[in-house]
């Protein structure tokens, strides 16, 4: 009776180590925070060109389909993104709003009049808190903003998949 | 000019203030306590990554506006979940990690104790 315990006991834990170590090895160690943030957070953000300061409820005030893209000018996967993001920027309904994270504003101004501007309004970031205030972790980053919520959250560089997607969100 | 010293003095006083170093300590035992999502291994506290010090002066400017650890804690899993911590909080989906030892520790006591009272019978 003893041993068949002992057995029985060997032999489902042999299982559970199994079953545990099977399921890791298609897991991904990349690990993607689990954001609970819904709506827009309030902050205020230097306007790059203008020389004013507004708020997050004025910059995201219209009735209309937002997309807030962090990026900076030594971003290399930023440059990979910025033609689609133009290509974006072609739809009435939608409004690209860029947050410039811990950048030169020099280097900026060059990286823009090199690619093209995308952008109806710049933020500035300086020191990467507002970035934080979004849940973002690491440039590039995009939110598509609809009546001050956050529709959807593309981390890393956006692609013709998420461009698309993007497109039929905002039909 | 003595305007000048009493100026620089207070500063001076100002600068080695205990309240400034209780206040480095706490934002220290916050920033410990966080996870840098975008290096392995490595918490806030010990990681210079541009995320890292971001997180750092954010944890500092709470501080300053007088949120409690917890408050912090919280405005941060609201951001990030609750991956951003090292010690998980206590929640329904935590009872398990937290109990399970305990639960395990008991269970292990009682089967000793057990053995012992039939040897001595």
């Amino acid at each position: 009776m003893k041993n068949k315990i002992t057995y029985f006991i060997f032999i489902t834990s042999l299982i559970f180590t199994f079953v545990i170590f099977y399921k890791s090895l298609n897991k991904s160690n990349l690990y993607e925070p689990k954001s609970k943030i819904e709506n827009i957070p309030e902050f205020k953000a230097k306007i790059f060109f203008e020389n004013k300061e507004l708020t997050s409820k004025q910059i995201f005030s219209q009735n209309k389909f937002y997309l807030l893209n962090i990026w900076a000018s030594w971003c290399i996967p930023c440059r990979d993104e910025h033609s689609l993001l133009l290509n974006l920027s072609n739809y009435d309904q939608l409004e690209i709003i860029g947050l410039n994270y811990k950048d030169n504003l020099e280097n900026a101004k060059k990286f823009l009049n090199e690619l093209g501007n995308p952008y109806k309004k710049i933020l500035l970031d300086n020191d990467g808190t507002k970035a934080i205030e979004w849940g973002a972790y690491g440039v590039p980053e995009s939110f598509l903003i609809y009546q001050k919520k956050i529709v959807k959250k593309f981390v890393g560089p956006l692609n013709f998949d998420s461009i698309e997607e993007i497109k039929k969100l905002i039909k | 000019m003595k305007i000048l010293k009493i100026f620089v003095i207070i500063q001076i006083l100002f600068y080695f203030s205990p309240l400034k170093a209780d206040q480095k300590i706490f934002q220290n035992k916050i920033t410990k306590n966080l996870r840098c999502l975008i290096c392995q291994g490595q918490s806030v506290y010990d990681s210079d990554s541009e995320f890292a010090t971001s997180l750092k002066l954010v944890v500092k400017n709470k501080i300053d506006e007088g949120l409690s650890e917890d408050q912090i804690y919280k405005f941060l899993t609201e951001k990030y979940g609750e991956w951003i911590l090292y010690d998980p909080q206590f929640n329904k989906n935590t009872y398990l990690l937290w109990f399970l030892p305990l639960l395990l520790f008991l269970f292990g006591g009682t089967m000793i104790f057990k053995k012992l009272i039939k040897k001595q019978r």
